[in-house]
């Protein structure tokens, strides 16, 4: 648990030390210190009238002036903040007893108590927040701790959902699945590993409720439900609502108080959302500095080994890469490259590899290629010149006319690369009917003639299906029939295989074969898997560490690999080894 | 489809009873005090119970709430305690003039949250951040709060807007509008910046889809996915809020009518509430649960439409 | 005498509302030995990752037993399966999600010991003991699992399987998020440890070459069930069941001389319909 606290405390440095939390931070701790102090300390009574005094602006006697019946602005001010507070805190701990406490229970155990507390949630959640509090007000009576209970209570579906869905997450993660065959028992599990991931969470919820509490209770006061003894700052609203047109100045004193208090209790939970999500759990590992055996393999990178290049020299080139380089911002003014001086050359009706492991920059070079580097990734040196156009910085017009009609696309994750919200059909007609100009109805029978050709069943019945009626491999049939169905001079496969079962990477590996072979289009596979190098390519371009380590034709790189980096891929390759040999029980069993 | 249609309505339906019943169940609960509360402290216990047993009040519970759920489904809610009215004749006019204005709030800030939430996201940058700011202060400020700022402002020191009370669009087209802005800004306000932050991040996670860049490599232009595959995706989400801003505003709208002296269901959910007129609330209760089950209903049915995966189960 | 005993084995979930029962496992038997590696291979939605669920005590079993040792475990109480923590251990496909990213690497290999009442000396100079079984250096166990990579988290994960010397490994998948250099030297460090201290593994893989490479006997699946189940060699290389060629054959071999022969092949038996 020690470190687990760690985390928390650094969360909470962190907080206070972002500019904006140490000042939404400080203005709520000064209005609790406010509502605690002055009412010891002032010479006023709240209560006491002074008719006297009735509507004095503010004064070295009366900081904030006095209201109607003379009484001191600032010592009811600060009254009503204590009140409003403490009433308002009763409706914060109600909403997290309630709420947490379910919330942990039904997600996490699941069963019957999910089912209908998540009934009774939706109940609650129908109901009208302030109508249900003025009904209650009128069997109970006007007394605001009565009124923030009931109103913890209908607000604690928010605490409810939010454990809930967060416990749901966690506990499909595999780490609670290792706590139980370590034979944790369920509290041991909750307390380990579960609150400490919903705890955050439940900060930000509670500053957003209690500004939505005190805005209830505001308001409930104002409408002159309140109890009328205890000042507070709906009933100084209401009163000072009455004088609206002779001594506007009452009504600012109760609204700056509570929208300054409303503001930095949201803006404290933004706060610690964003650094939440700045210290959260990061998927990808963020390699930083260099290490020594980085900087050697880099040195080593430098001495890339071309082979003696005997492609089909007849051919035309249709893809010329040259020094490229691609970067992202580095989050301090700098550019982290990723892609480092990348040469590159497609003929027309070849088929390129591009083989590399995780991080080696094989797929930004496809990437920037295409023209579509995710969110801040920029070709920061060097040329792509594609079938004589010099095409790097090149605007969206340029580019649009290049994809899909010249250069075109195949996915990793078929399903995701489908928009599920639309038709087979339509994902397909709707870019030939831009890139080719043709009518609908060509373009349909187009496709379906396309889907046809893919291999798929029923062509005509899989263009009004949705993405997720069909299998996955089906999907990456429908996403190749796209990616050829513009007549491309150039295909850009990115891992086209590697979400697929291996029965189903051999047909789709057939059919691009095929399909490259038919219309002599150029295709650059992007792959991490050495079989499918073998299977389809005619030239190989090995990266590592965002550099092309080692070219050359598929033969040569299999058979005569000379960088140490190739080989000890090559090396590492399982296909065709030893098996384990014959079973030998252990000594001493 | 049809069987998910007719699930939602018993569902609609079954919630409907269980809030009418568990709101009625409370209410009786306390109402012994209600004699009590209607004739002050001085009253005698036999005044007290006299009052109890001209309310009704003295029937066993089950009596009471059969009775008064055998009037509820032909629309009788009996009759009110603090004016010689039936209850139904008092809300159902003042019914309408609220659910106007929630209406005509819910699309205004429906609307301007999608423009202002889509642009944010796509755009980013300063355009980002000024949406970020807006949503936020709109969020924590409360609907009253700019409600008098507003009346301070454009009724009483520029009297462009009437700083209180309403005339119907048939009467007066011209001074309808005059009565209705200031209301409608000041409830459209804190929707307008929590549904365009909830716009702003579908559509951000939308764009962040791989069929994005997959179609982007087909030739589609950024603007066209954006309109097309972006904004439809992020529909069903963004959807999912108009149902719960709805339900905010038919509550903010108790304090703005109250504020701005529009003869809605405020005024008299106010005064019933100070008066313990049991059966006016309990009217209220209903209404307003009714309206919040249907709006989720329709909710939830666009949101099926919208979505291939429910529609076809 | 064998370690585990799995005989026909159904696992069956149950359908949600008006979906139909999903029987994910359709009556599956094998054993492994004493120190022995089994191999489980097949595609997704065999029913593979199930079996493996099913031995720890994380999917429901319908029908069929479990014996480890020759007692009963498939409905072992949460006290019993604590007290099996001790025989069978995983080791998960996912890096990432397997480590609770907010604990450092000592809490998250202590926490099966602190369960048995360790001291916090003898837990603390245990995990030194199992960072160092598993050639990470002892400075990691300060550190939270982002600050590894994949493969090195793979190899925390094996040393919080390892933490109790139990007898058997259920490992699912454990390679398959790696890279290939990296993925050869976890894979040694299996080899290594089952040599040095005589665990059983149940190796769960799709990709029969891992499973060839490690087992020494393998159990092919398909739809819930076994249809092959022998000699590692021989299931891997001279496969009888029409399924196992068809994976076999399926493979691209890294050679392009030899993928070509082996698509030859293929479409040829594709053609005759033998596979």
């Amino acid at each position: 648990m020690s470190n687990n606290k760690k985390t928390s405390d650094s969360l909470a440095l962190k907080v206070l030390t972002n500019p904006l939390g140490i000042a939404s931070v400080s203005i709520i701790a000064a209005f609790i210190l406010f509502g605690i102090f002055v009412p010891i300390f002032s010479p006023w009574d709240p209560n006491s009238p002074d008719i006297y005094s009735s509507l004095t602006m503010p004064s070295a006697d009366h900081w904030f002036g006095a209201d109607s019946a003379g009484r001191d602005v600032f010592t009811r001010l600060a009254m009503s903040t204590r009140f409003s507070l403490m009433t308002a805190s009763v409706a914060v701990i109600v909403a997290i007893v309630c709420g947490v406490l379910t919330g942990l229970i039904a997600g996490y155990f699941g069963g019957w108590f999910d089912n209908v507390s998540s009934w009774i949630t939706s109940i609650v959640m129908a109901l009208p927040g302030l109508v249900v509090l003025l009904a209650s007000i009128t069997v109970i009576g006007p007394s605001m701790w009565y009124s923030m209970a009931i109103f913890g209570v209908l607000m604690s579906p928010a605490y409810f959902r939010l454990v809930y869905t967060t416990v749901r997450g966690v506990r499909n993660e595999l780490y609670v699945d290792a706590a139980r065959v370590a034979g944790l028992t369920d509290t041991r599990i909750i307390g380990r590993h579960i609150l400490g991931v919903v705890r955050a969470p439940i900060i930000i919820q509670t500053a957003i409720v209690a500004s939505i509490a005190i805005a209830i209770q505001s308001g409930i006061e104002f409408l002159g439900l309140g109890d009328r003894n205890t000042p507070s700052w709906g009933a100084m609203l209401n009163e000072a609502f009455m004088k609206i047109y002779d001594f506007p100045i009452l009504l600012v004193w109760p609204s700056v108080t509570i929208a300054l208090i409303s503001i930095s209790l949201v803006i404290f939970a933004n706060t610690v959302r964003d650094e939440l999500e700045r210290t959260g759990p990061r998927r990808k590992k963020v390699s930083g500095g260099k290490s020594a055996a980085q900087k050697a393999a880099d040195a080593a990178a430098n001495e890339a080994i071309i082979h003696p290049d005997t492609r089909g020299k007849d051919q035309e080139v249709i893809l010329e890469v040259a020094n490229l380089a691609v970067g992202y911002p580095d989050g301090s003014g700098g550019i982290k490259q990723v892609v480092h001086d990348v040469d590159l050359k497609i003929h027309r009706g070849e088929v390129v590899g591009l083989i590399g492991e995780s991080g080696s920059g094989k797929t930004q070079t496809a990437f920037s290629v295409l023209g579509l580097l995710p969110a801040g990734g920029r070709v920061v040196a060097g040329s792509i010149i594609f079938e004589g156009q010099e095409i790097t910085g090149a605007g969206a017009k340029t580019y649009d006319k290049i994809r899909g009609g010249k250069i075109s696309y195949i996915p990793q994750e078929p399903m995701s690369n489908l928009d599920p919200s639309f038709t087979i059909g339509t994902q397909l007609v709707e870019p030939m009917m831009k890139v080719l100009g043709i009518s609908k109805k060509e373009a349909t029978s187009r496709a379906i003639g396309l889907l046809d050709r893919v291999g798929i069943p029923s062509p005509t019945t899989t263009m009004k299906k949705y993405p997720h009626e069909i299998s996955g491999g089906q999907a990456q049939r429908v996403l190749i029939a796209g990616a050829v169905s513009c007549n491309p001079v150039l295909i850009i496969a990115d891992e086209p295989t590697t979400a697929l079962d291996v029965t189903v990477q051999a047909e789709v590996l057939d059919l691009l074969r095929e399909l490259q072979k038919e219309t002599n289009t150029a295709l650059l596979l992007v792959t991490h898997n050495f079989g499918v190098v073998a299977d389809l390519c005619d030239y190989i371009n090995v990266m590592q560490n965002g550099r092309i380590i080692e070219a050359g034709g598929v033969v040569e790189i299999f058979k005569k690999a000379k960088h140490p980096y190739t080989q000890q891929l090559l090396n590492s390759i399982l296909e065709g080894g030893p098996g384990r040999g014959k079973y030998v029980a252990p000594k001493g069993n | 489809m049809l069987t998910f249609i007719l699930k939602r309505v018993a569902n609609g339906l079954l919630m409907l009873f269980a809030v009418s019943f568990l709101s009625f169940f409370l209410m009786h609960l306390g109402a012994g005090n209600v004699a009590r509360l209607m004739l002050g402290l001085e009253a005698t216990a036999d005044m007290v119970a006299q009052k109890n047993h001209e309310l009704g009040l003295d029937k066993p519970f089950i009596d009471q709430y059969l009775n008064w759920l055998a009037g509820a489904v032909r629309l009788d809610l009996g009759n009110a305690w603090s004016m010689p009215d039936a209850v139904s004749n008092v809300l159902f006019p003042r019914l309408a003039i609220t659910l106007q204005i929630v209406s005509i709030t819910t699309l205004v800030a429906i609307i301007v949250a999608i423009i202002l939430g889509t642009v944010a996201a796509v755009f980013g940058g300063v355009i980002d951040r000024v949406v970020q700011f807006i949503g936020l202060v709109g969020f924590a400020v409360p609907g009253f709060l700019v409600a008098f700022f507003l009346a301070a402002l454009f009724a009483i020191q520029i009297p462009l807007f009437n700083a209180v009370g309403y005339t119907q669009f048939s009467d007066d087209p011209y001074q309808w509008l005059r009565s209705v802005t200031l209301p409608v800004l000041a409830l459209a306000f804190s929707g307008i910046a929590s549904a365009s932050n909830q716009v702003r991040g579908s559509v951000k996670d939308a764009l962040e889809m791989d069929y994005v860049r997959t179609l982007r490599a087909r030739g589609l232009s950024f603007n066209r996915v954006v309109y097309k595959h972006v904004l439809r995706n992020s529909a069903g989400p963004a959807l999912s809020i108009i149902g719960v801003q709805f339900v905010g505003m038919l509550g903010g709208s108790i304090l703005i009518e109250q504020i701005f002296a529009i003869p809605g269901l405020g005024p008299i959910a106010v005064s019933a509430t100070a008066m313990s007129d049991i059966p006016m609330i309990m009217g209220l209760v209903l209404i307003t649960a009714m309206i919040v089950i249907a709006m989720n209903l329709i909710v939830d049915l666009l949101s099926a439409a919208l979505n291939p995966k429910v529609r076809l189960s | 005498m064998s370690l585990l005993n799995i005989e026909n084995v159904e696992v069956t979930y149950k359908g949600k509302g008006r979906k139909k029962d999903f029987k994910a496992l359709k009556g599956v038997s094998l054993d492994i030995r004493p120190g022995e590696c089994v191999g489980l291979v097949g595609e997704s939605g065999s029913g593979k990752t199930t079996l493996g669920r099913a031995v720890l005590g994380l999917a429901p079993v319908t029908a069929g037993s479990i014996k480890l040792n020759g007692h009963e475990i498939s409905h072992a109480s949460r006290d019993e399966r604590r007290d099996l923590a001790r025989d069978i251990q995983v080791v998960f496909q996912d890096p990432y999600s397997s480590l609770n990213p907010s604990m450092s690497i000592e809490q998250i290999l202590a926490e099966p010991l602190m369960v048995r009442d360790w001291t916090k000396e003898a837990a603390s100079k245990r995990v030194r003991e199992l960072l160092d079984a598993v050639a990470l250096p002892s400075d990691a166990a300060d550190r939270r699992p982002r600050e590894f990579s994949g493969g090195q988290r793979q190899r925390i994960a094996i040393a919080r399987a390892l933490a109790l010397d139990p007898k058997l490994i259920v490992c699912d998948e454990p390679v398959s998020a790696l890279d290939l250099s990296t993925q050869a030297r976890v894979l040694d460090l299996f080899l290594e440890i089952q040599e040095r201290t005589g665990v059983a593994y149940l190796f769960i893989s799709h990709d029969l070459a891992v499973v060839h490479h490690l087992s020494h006997r393998i159990a092919v699946m398909y739809q819930g069930e076994i249809v092959e189940w022998g000699d590692g060699e021989q299931v891997s290389t001279k496969p009888s069941h029409a399924y196992t060629k068809r994976l076999m054959m399926a493979a691209p071999v890294p050679d392009p001389i030899e993928q070509t022969k082996r698509r030859e092949e293929r479409r040829k038996m594709l053609a005759a319909g033998l596979i």
